[in-house]
């Protein structure tokens, strides 16, 4: 089966150790994550985690029923790219002399729709949301005029189709 | 209200889930917890092991016999890391357990203080769930939580890790409330009325159904349900190790052991079926051989309480999940009368093949060395199928799982999915506890009674009467066996030049023999099950017997070798 790259959605509850615990089941069956983020979600106290990973169909079904099997977790899904909306943000740290010598520069910046964060006597900061291929076409670019640090976000996204995670919570009155 | 300690409130906690025994070996974290068990030992009882691993495996007999939650306690660091695996084997044979820790003080986490060790981090992949408490305003709802969660839906073990200075701290009162729901967790999914629907058409419409039935069918309370089942759709049925003694051994349509060394016409006959039901079994590859070729020829039906069971390993073309208690009792209403006695009788024709070929050699050898399988016989002429069984890993406990005779459930006691060495001993002192009016036996072989050997104390101090027999073939059998088969004989390291099991014996004040000729089989094995406590006997074994029938690693269920 064909390797494809897809979006896991974990709504738990906010608990010390439950991030090791998911973990553990990629750390178990030798999956690499690619990226991993967490937040609290919509409903207050209901974190949300987005993970991607690079496996096959069957893979991510077995995954997913795994982490939607550990007790504080309420729900997960899994989601391919065209069925999310999602973004990356990336940061680039670069040398305030550039900045002013090259003209170049500032009409990358411009042309990739990226924004100055801050800038200093000695540095500036430049900050791009978008898609994977456009942080690392940017990167591509300013690396040239010699980059300070880079730093890119894990993927958050948000799904086309309702999870309706507060029905689920609603749900469980088991015994 | 007089404010308690938090070492206190584990206690009440325990005694409010109707905790009477507990299996355990203290140390510095846990302290103020043993100071209370001795204040509350006409409620609590606390039975010392010699080891902590012994307390886990004790807990998981005592689980197996008596159905409840098994509970085991030790301290922090050392005591903590020796419990990982009974842990680990509880969690991959669903046994309800509650392991309790002691840890140092809350201010010293992470300092890498004395004892300290990460036990959330190191059991968190072989427990349900695990919590660390640090405050003991959290310990009654953390206890509720953990024995709900250990015994509801697929059973498991918990682990409860709890500071010191938060068994020290004081409560302004403490208050205990059952644990009856959590909102992130499904204990039992729901079942599709459809899926019913589906299975009873295919059941009926079959011609050579098969039932490959495991450990839910006990862990479910379903024996019952199971039967009734089973004799009015007249599907022969045949067991996975765990699912062992569910139903009667003479039951007409009990056909035998599936998987590694099950027995053959079970194992060939799985690709002959035109319908498989498979009821609270999860296809582990010890059962399933080669998955390529497992039953690609059968409607696959799946019994299954835990989702991600489902499709994990087999393909099913009907899941029902839930309870098996529920959903064999609404499919019965579905399903027609039927009888399959041609289909039946086919079993009985490969076990006439078996029985000419290895089960008459073993089980009613007459000269030689003696083989397993004579103990066995021996054990069931004097216990007529109402004893508990307890084995250990290897050559001993495929050949008694096979030739054992049971009458009712709950009498098998074996580590499966882990297959621990030295898990029996402390298992059948636990089981004893657990259902002290029934005879507890415990085959063991000589490699794994030396992995826990020092329980004898425990045996000793609390003088549970179980009868402890030693097959001794002076190797590690089963791993030589392999050698033997698929290694050209190198036996690389698997010799054993052993103790004198029966000074051993003696040295703990337990009583004890040893039988090296078949005419004193039959006696000894006699005096040993009359013997009114704790008794040990040592069978000298022929040393290179093989186990058979066998299902070499990756091959294919009708590939099961005779020879
Ligand atoms: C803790 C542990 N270590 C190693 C093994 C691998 N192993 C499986 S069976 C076996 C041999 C068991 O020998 P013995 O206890 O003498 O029983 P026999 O097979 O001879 O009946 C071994 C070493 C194991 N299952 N568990």
């Amino acid at each position: 089966m064909k390797k494809i790259k897809y979006t896991i959605s974990i709504y738990t509850e906010n608990n010390v150790g439950l991030l090791n615990r998911i973990s553990a089941i990629f750390l178990k069956r030798h999956i690499n994550i690619r990226s991993i983020t967490s937040s609290e979600s919509e409903i207050p106290n209901i974190y949300r985690f987005i993970i991607v990973v690079n496996v096959d169909k069957e893979q991510i079904i077995k995954l997913v029923k795994q982490i939607e099997k550990q007790i504080e977790v309420i729900a997960a899904y899994f989601h391919t790219d065209e069925e999310t909306i999602f973004l990356e943000t990336a940061l680039y740290k670069v040398k305030s002399k550039s900045l002013f010598n090259e003209r170049q520069i500032q009409n990358i910046i411009k042309e990739s729709r990226a924004n100055i964060v801050t800038v200093k006597p000695d540095y500036f900061v430049i900050e791009k949301t978008g898609w994977r291929e456009e942080t690392e076409d940017l990167y591509l670019k300013l690396k040239k005029y010699g980059l300070l640090q880079f730093v890119r976000s894990g993927r958050i996204s948000v799904s086309k189709k309702s999870m309706e995670i507060t029905k689920f919570l609603k749900s469980n009155k088991n015994e | 209200m007089k404010k308690i300690s938090g070492a206190e409130a584990v206690i009440r906690c325990l005694i409010e889930e109707k905790v009477d025994i507990l299996f355990g070996y203290p140390g510095g974290a846990i302290m103020p917890v043993y100071d209370e068990l001795y204040k509350f030992q006409d409620k609590v009882h606390h039975i010392l092991t010699r080891h902590e691993q012994g307390a886990t495996h004790a807990a998981q007999g005592y689980a197996r016999s008596s159905g409840k939650v098994g509970v085991a306690i030790a301290t922090s660091g050392p005591g903590a890391t020796n419990l990982v695996t009974g842990i680990a084997d509880a969690q991959i044979d669903s046994t309800p357990m509650v392991c309790i820790t002691g840890q140092v003080a809350s201010n010293l986490l992470g300092s890498d203080a004395f004892q300290e060790t990460d036990i959330i981090g190191i059991s968190t992949p072989v427990t349900k769930w695990n919590y660390q408490i640090t405050k003991a305003s959290e310990i009654s709802e953390i206890f509720a939580k953990a024995f709900y969660i250990a015994k509801s839906g697929r059973p498991g073990p918990v682990l409860i890790d709890i500071t010191k200075d938060a068994q020290f701290e004081q409560l302004e009162n403490f208050e205990y409330k059952k644990c009856k729901n959590i909102r992130s967790y499904f204990s039992v999914p729901d079942t599709n009325p459809e899926s019913l629907k589906k299975a009873s058409e295919l059941i009926n419409n079959a011609k050579k159904p098969l039932i490959v039935w495991g450990q839910g069918v006990i862990l479910g309370n379903a024996e019952n349900e199971f039967l009734n089942f089973i004799e009015k759709t007249g599907i022969p049925a045949a067991w996975t190790i765990l699912g062992l003694s569910a139903v009667p051994t003479d039951h007409p349509l009990n056909v035998g052991m599936v998987g590694m060394h099950g027995n053959y016409g079970p194992n060939v006959l799985t690709n002959e079926c035109d319908v498989l039901l498979a009821i609270g079994m999860r296809f582990d590859d010890r059962v399933t051989g080669n998955l390529e070729s497992y039953a690609k020829q059968a409607k696959i039906i799946h019994f299954e309480i835990d989702p991600a069971e489902v499709n994990k390993n087999v393909i099913a073309d009907v899941a029902i999940l839930g309870n098996v208690k529920e959903t064999l009792k609404d499919l019965l209403t579905l399903v027609e009368e039927n009888k399959h006695e041609k289909w039946v009788n086919k079993f009985t024709e490969f076990y006439n093949i078996e029985f000419k070929k290895v089960i008459d050699k073993e089980y009613n050898k007459k000269v030689g060395g003696l083989s397993m399988a004579e103990v066995i016989k021996s054990v069931n002429d004097n216990t007529n199928g109402e004893s508990i069984l307890v084995t250990d890993v290897g050559q001993h406990q495929m050949v008694a799982c096979r030739y054992t005779k049971f009458n009712s459930s709950k009498s098998n006691i074996t580590s499966g999915g882990l297959g621990t060495m030295g898990f029996a001993l402390p298992a059948a002192f636990g089981a004893k506890i657990g259902d002290p009016k029934r005879e507890v036996i415990a085959v063991i072989g000589d490699g794994g009674f030396q992995m826990t050997i020092q329980e004898l104390g425990t045996i000793y101090q609390t003088n549970a009467a179980v009868k402890i027999i030693i097959l001794n073939n002076n190797f590690l059998g089963m791993v030589r066996q392999w050698q033997q088969l698929f290694f050209d004989r190198r036996y690389a390291s698997t010799e054993m030049i052993n103790p004198d099991f029966v000074a051993i014996a003696k040295g703990y004040f337990i009583e004890s023999k040893k039988v090296e000729k078949r005419e004193e089989l039959d006696k000894e094995i006699k005096k040993m099950i009359e013997f009114n406590g704790p008794y040990l006997l040592e069978v000298i074994i022929e040393k290179e017997d093989n186990v058979f029938p066998m299902i070499p690693s990756g091959s294919s269920v009708s590939d099961v070798r005779l020879e």
